[in-house]
């Protein structure tokens, strides 16, 4: 359902909702996965971002979202300068990820205290993105809502137990979608949620000796 | 939120009340947000649409390009043409102050889309100073003007890359024209009769930016855009009235940009991009900011 202040907003730095603002999104999703800022990030443009990124500061409302700027920040104008006193070291590469593939796509690869992460964004128009890749795992994230991403060992009862810890702290959950590469292999998880994750909610699943990886996305729209 | 505008406005008669305020109770229903809470974000939208136009105003601002910014205060301080100290000057001033803002990375409010920014605060800022119209009025205008592009993002689209123009600046147009003529003191039917004679005068406008940037023709179609709405207003409060009903003016806009050729919708294809001068300067514009 389309909504008022969808209309009336956002408020952002310009001058493309979907090659600035949408960007900046993409950016902040892909930060909270490694849990803050990365030490490095290797940036990988396609299609309509390749083209007219430079012209749309693409590049620098990528990296203004890994340094965790909102659309709406104006120091994303110097985002690549602040990134390099912050110690970001960033690269940029224009390629074809897939003939297929959005026009505005991004795959983003992220270091952060030693764990890497594989991210693949689009975004789709007026600032709504959708996070299609992490690691390999097909998904589908918006940061319109808050959002867990988790990887756990596939195993009987634990997307039951997981709920039910959000269920104790009165979290409601929107959408729930389990992935998977193989049977008894890895689940992938990503929950959206429509209230915050309380902190004492996301240690209970950390502390879950089956769940490998536990993130926390922060909600970017809406 | 209303599907067609149909709706809204017998809605709203039904009530006795403005277009305004069945659109912010539909959001305060939809969202489950409280009117006050909705107002609050709407003044918070017009506060950065006001500082946007000023900023522009300035005139020392640049794109990434180099191609776009100062032209504002051209129609601000520049030589006078024939409507020179008009409401109608300074509304065209304000839609391109608050487009060289977003070419230059400034802050603005996308209503409904960063590429049409200026149309909308060009508009109702402009009005307000001419006509004293104080905020609490500003905001109702502003949530009218977004009932109007969720019904058009429903029929139609307010995406360049799937409509074109017409969705971009053109949807800004028909939003600017029926929250303005509410906000004069037009009744919802005559809101309605504004969004649909200003939208069928930019159906099948394409959207050609040079080299995909948004500046060029972009910025100047913020300004006619606006001029394309003070004209609908003008029309709509002395009571012309248009015949196709405004739903089907905002359904023709998506079937057009449906059919529209993909050079046309913001690929830099066709149109003003592909002529021999928007290929150049694309050529070595781009060039240059590759080296910065």
């Amino acid at each position: 359902m389309v909504s008022l202040l969808d209309i009336i907003g956002p408020v952002m730095v310009g001058p493309s909702s979907s090659h600035t603002a949408g960007a900046c999104r993409i950016g902040l999703l892909a930060r909270s996965l490694v849990g803050g800022t990365p030490q490095r990030a290797k940036l990988e443009l396609h299609g309509s971002f390749a083209r007219t990124g430079e012209g749309h500061g693409t590049d620098k409302a990528l990296v203004g979202g890994l340094l965790g700027f909102r659309p709406d920040d104006e120091r994303l104008r110097e985002a690549l300068d602040i990134a390099e006193r912050e110690g970001l070291a960033y690269r940029v590469e224009k390629t074809t990820i897939a003939e297929d593939a959005h026009p505005n796509t991004v795959r983003l690869t992220l270091e952060r205290d030693g764990a890497v992460v594989e991210v693949v964004g689009e975004s789709l128009g007026a600032g709504r993105v959708r996070l299609t890749r992490i690691d390999g795992f097909p998904v589908e994230v918006s940061g319109a809502l808050w959002t867990i991403v988790l990887v756990a060992r596939d195993q009987p009862g634990s997307i039951a137990r997981i709920c039910g810890i959000l269920a104790d702290e009165g979290v409601n959950l929107a959408t729930m979608r389990v992935t998977r590469k193989e049977r008894g292999g890895d689940a992938f998880m990503v929950l959206e949620l429509d209230d915050p994750p309380s902190e004492r909610a996301l240690a209970q699943i950390r502390k879950l000796e089956w769940v490998r990886m536990t993130r926390a996305l922060e909600k970017v729209a809406g | 939120m209303f599907s067609s505008l149909h709706a809204a406005i017998a809605a709203a008669e039904a009530q006795g009340a403005s277009l305004a305020r069945v659109a912010l109770e539909a959001e305060s229903r939809d969202q489950g947000r409280s009117i006050e809470d909705i107002r609050s974000a709407l003044r918070r939208a017009l506060d950065i649409m006001r500082g946007a136009v000023d900023r522009g105003m300035q005139g020392d601002l640049r794109s990434a390009s180099g191609l776009v910014g100062g032209d504002a205060a051209k129609l601000r301080e520049g030589p006078p043409g024939p409507l020179a100290g008009t409401l109608f000057r300074d509304v065209l001033a304000r839609a391109l102050a608050v487009q060289e803002v977003n070419a230059a990375m400034g802050v603005i409010v996308a209503a409904p889309t960063a590429g049409g920014a200026g149309v909308l605060p060009a508009v109702l800022t402009g009005l307000a100073v001419a006509q004293g119209i104080d905020d609490e009025r500003l905001v109702d205008a502003l949530a009218t003007a977004g009932l109007i592009g969720a019904v058009i993002a429903e029929r139609a689209s307010l995406s360049g890359a799937e409509g074109g123009c017409q969705a971009e600046t053109g949807a800004a147009a028909a939003m600017a024209a029926g929250a303005a003529t509410e906000m004069c003191g037009g009744t919802p039917a005559q809101a309605g009769h504004a969004i649909a004679l200003a939208m069928q005068g930019t159906l099948g406008l394409v959207c050609d930016p040079l080299g995909g940037l948004v500046e060029i023709p972009c910025v100047f179609r913020n300004a006619t855009g606006a001029a394309i709405a003070m004209a609908a207003i003008e029309m709509a409060i002395a009571g012309i009235e248009f015949r196709i009903p405004v739903d089907e003016v905002i359904d023709t806009m998506g079937e057009i940009g449906r059919s529209m050729d993909v050079r046309y919708r913001e690929t830099a294809g066709g149109g003003l991009a592909a002529t021999p001068t928007g290929r150049r300067l694309t050529r070595e514009r781009l060039v240059q900011l590759k080296k910065s």
